[in-house]
């Protein structure tokens, strides 16, 4: 006999009510186990989370609550990160002079200099000191409400919202675990219990704007859209253009949801259930701290690894010359009709392109692109890196469109990889490439025609 | 108080204590309600909605645990204490 | 190496699971993969007198009825992958919905500690857990700590030690069910006993093909199938 027949065998024997009643007998003996083994003294009630609930998740208070946190997260991160963020690329600058005096005591030949100094070193400690910074405050923070167990109350609060969408609660917190990471947060949609909801998450992740693009974001923003403030003011600005783009990560988010429910996610059948535990005390040093920095240290490495040796590809481009054009500029020129329809450049087209193994790499690759063809300044500031920008014919619109693509477009090669191994589907994970594809080409396009339609620019 | 009054946990007011008596469900969403508690003869109360109306918080066995109006509609109960 | 053994940490959801595991195993963690299997669980290693303790820790789960994949991942570790010890995190505050889970387990497999964490938060709300009384129902360990405070981990691991080199013998006891389930039990299990021998507990797929549980029989033949053509 198989164990199919006795499958077979097992089911004409069973009736339809048999899970509830074991299930039933599992709560029975629990609570029987509960009254014999523990005594409940005072009433079995944990005052401190009803009150902290009645605040959080209240009618009034909840969601301003709910926006102030976003924004001061987001404002810590960005004017925390600035400081550190100057001091680590003044450091680099200036161990790049004693690496290039080096160089030529030894006498290394100029494209050993080249890669290993123009291009490998200055692409990763660009990555370094952007992202390093930031992250060490943007993940402990977060860490701190995640352990406090404020973040099921988000879901609890704005589930009323992703379900008019056809989304589940929960996504939210995928959402939110994206400010760091999309390929982590693809993994984490797996607390979505319904296929469907969490199909929807797994595609729309993307339009959160994980930590490789926060630099992108926060140089850009701080260079173009706050220019003309300065001090505590200049991260306030920062910060609101920042919330201004994940707030409209989050609509397009909402607009996908909603279409692909309509369509081709339609009917599949959905349920919800949401566990809102206990606020706890985070336990500041063990969950907090060592767990962030672990993380900090993990997602760093990953993009030093990656843009390694992106940097080093891209230097060779830049420096391999077929006739007198190098190999990087036939493909900045093919692409730049098209990236001007955007309101972008080739160089830009080109460093997304260049870019998909990780978001991080973006910026620096762009940066090595305008470099390799004028004369190669140092970038020790924020200053120069503007005035590289303008160089190359950058205006507001240039940078705003530039955040948008950085927003809306396809996801990392690691988290189409993870897609691919959660939904191990071909179509799926095509799609969760298209679609952010398609939506970042039509907004930047749409902003630029418009506005060069009204001669605003 | 008056005779055992049957109601869907949706219609719970705040601090209502309601035993289950039915679910009304099938399926996976049956099965999970299940492993969270929602079996018949459980005591839930109804803790509190969201800032929209829907979800609604529910205390059972121990813990809390929101649910749509979709899932709260379908299980059923009596109605034994009004938390006066 | 005849000294490392496995040790499966399950629990519900929100137990504090992950910080007994952070705790115990510090920085020296990785996320192996097992069984050919895409999944990769959180790993690390603890060393106790002369042995190495490998620790793996399964998804946070309501259930283990295969309900979601979380689910299958953390019930297919347990029965297939066979640890040396399976510790159920449970939280002290929320018990009775915490058994349900441990109760499941205790069904699946026989060298099992039940760990009650969240201890110090459960004293300040009065609740006194008993735990002699519970190993006494039980048949297998109870332990009270507290992960966060690290309090109780030298009797978690001392426990675990003794279970490895046998000085604790487990005795699962096993929830009845009501009669005409037991008595659907009775007939399937012989049955099930003498296809599967004792690798399975024949009392759990007894109940799981009662209850239709398709994903294990795929399991099973897959796995067992596997075994034959070998």
């Amino acid at each position: 006999m198989s164990i199919q027949q006795l499958y077979t065998e097992a089911q004409q024997l069973s009736t339809a009510k048999l899970r509830d009643d074991i299930v039933q007998q599992l709560y029975e003996r629990s609570h029987r186990l509960c009254a014999e083994g523990i005594k409940y003294t005072k009433s079995n009630r944990d005052t401190r989370t009803e009150k902290l609930d009645a605040i959080f998740t209240s009618p009034i208070f909840g969601f301003p609550i709910m926006l102030t946190m976003l924004g001061v997260l987001f404002y810590l991160t960005i004017a925390g990160a600035n400081i550190p963020s100057s001091m680590l690329a003044e450091f680099f600058g200036s161990m790049e002079k004693y690496l290039t005096a080096f160089f030529s005591f030894i006498h290394a030949p100029d494209w050993v200099h080249g890669v290993l100094v123009l291009g490998l070193y200055r692409g990763t400690t660009w990555v370094i000191s952007v992202m390093l910074p930031p992250m060490a405050i943007f993940f402990p923070t977060f860490a701190l409400l995640e352990n406090y167990g404020y973040l099921p109350r988000v879901a609890f609060n704005m589930d009323r919202l992703f379900k008019r969408v056809g989304a589940h609660g929960k996504q939210s917190l995928t959402m939110a675990m994206g400010f760091g990471c999309n390929a982590a947060a693809v993994i984490s949609t797996r607390i979505i219990e319904s296929p469907r909801e969490r199909m929807l998450a797994i595609l729309t992740n993307n339009f959160v704007p994980c930590n490789g693009r926060w630099g992108t974001l926060i140089v850009l923003a701080s260079l173009f859209m706050a220019a003309n403030f300065t001090g505590g003011l200049k991260s306030l600005v920062t910060t609101g253009v920042i919330v201004g783009i994940v707030m409209f990560g989050i609509i397009v988010t909402f607009f996908v949801s909603w279409v692909l429910s309509k369509t081709a996610l339609k009917g599949i059948p959905t349920h919800y259930t949401l566990e809102l535990p206990p606020y706890r005390k985070p336990k500041i040093f063990d969950t907090v701290v060592r767990s962030s920095l672990t993380k900090s240290w993990s997602v760093l490495m990953r993009a030093v690894k990656v843009a390694a040796p992106a940097a080093i590809l891209t230097w060779v481009f830049a420096n391999i010359f077929i006739g007198d054009t190098s190999i990087l500029m036939y493909a900045v020129e093919f692409l730049d009709p098209f990236g001007k329809l955007l309101g972008l450049d080739g160089y830009i087209m080109m460093a997304f392109i260049l870019g998909l193994p990780a978001n991080e790499i973006v910026l620096p690759i762009l940066l090595m692109g305008y470099l390799s063809t004028g004369s190669l300044t140092e970038v020790d500031s924020l200053v120069d890196l503007k005035q590289i920008f303008l160089d190359h014919g950058w205006t507001w619109l240039t940078a705003l469109n530039m955040m948008l693509f950085s927003l809306l477009h396809y996801p990392c090669g690691t988290t189409l990889l993870n897609i691919y191994k959660e939904t191990k589907s071909k179509k799926w994970t095509f799609l969760a490439f298209l679609i952010p594809t398609v939506i970042a080409i039509l907004v930047p396009f749409i902003i630029t025609q418009t506005v060069r339609f009204f001669g605003w620019m | 108080m008056s005779i055992p009054k049957t109601m869907r946990l949706v219609d719970g007011e705040k601090g209502n204590l309601i035993q289950i008596t039915s679910l009304n469900l099938d399926g996976v969403m049956r099965r999970r309600l299940l492993d969270l508690g929602f079996v018949a003869g459980a005591m839930v109360e109804v803790i509190r909605k969201s800032p929209l109306g829907d979800p609604i918080a529910y205390r059972v066995s121990q813990t809390t645990i929101a649910l749509r109006k979709e899932e709260s509609s379908r299980i059923e109960g009596v109605l034994m204490t009004d938390g006066e | 190496m005849g000294n490392s053994y496995r040790v499966a940490l399950a629990g519900n959801p929100n137990t504090g699971k992950s910080t007994l595991f952070n705790a115990l195993t510090g920085l020296r963690q990785h996320t192996g993969n097992w069984a050919g299997k895409t999944v990769s669980l959180a790993q690390g290693d603890i060393q106790y007198k002369d042995k190495t303790f490998n620790l793996i820790d399964l998804p946070g789960t309501y259930s283990l009825f295969s309900n979601s994949s979380d689910e299958e991942v953390a019930r297919n570790y347990i029965v297939f992958e066979k640890p040396d010890v399976t510790v159920v995190v449970l939280d002290a505050t929320s018990l009775e919905r915490n058994f349900n889970l441990a109760l499941q387990v205790l069904e699946m497999t026989k060298n099992v500690i039940i760990c009650i964490n969240l201890i110090d938060v459960a004293e300040k709300q009065g609740i006194t857990i008993n735990e002699r009384i519970l190993t006494n129902r039980l048949g297998v360990p109870v332990i009270k700590i507290s992960a966060r405070n690290k309090k109780g981990f030298p009797m978690l691991l001392d426990t675990i030690d003794r279970i490895v080199t046998g000085a604790i013998d487990c005795q699962p006891v096993q929830t009845t069910y009501p009669d005409d389930i037991e008595e659907q039990i009775k007939k399937i299990e012989p049955k099930v006993s003498e296809l599967i021998g004792n690798e399975l507990s024949a009392r759990w797929v007894s109940l799981r093909l009662l209850d239709g549980d398709e994903n294990l029989l795929n399991e099973i033949n897959e796995r067992f199938g596997q075994k034959e053509r070998a």
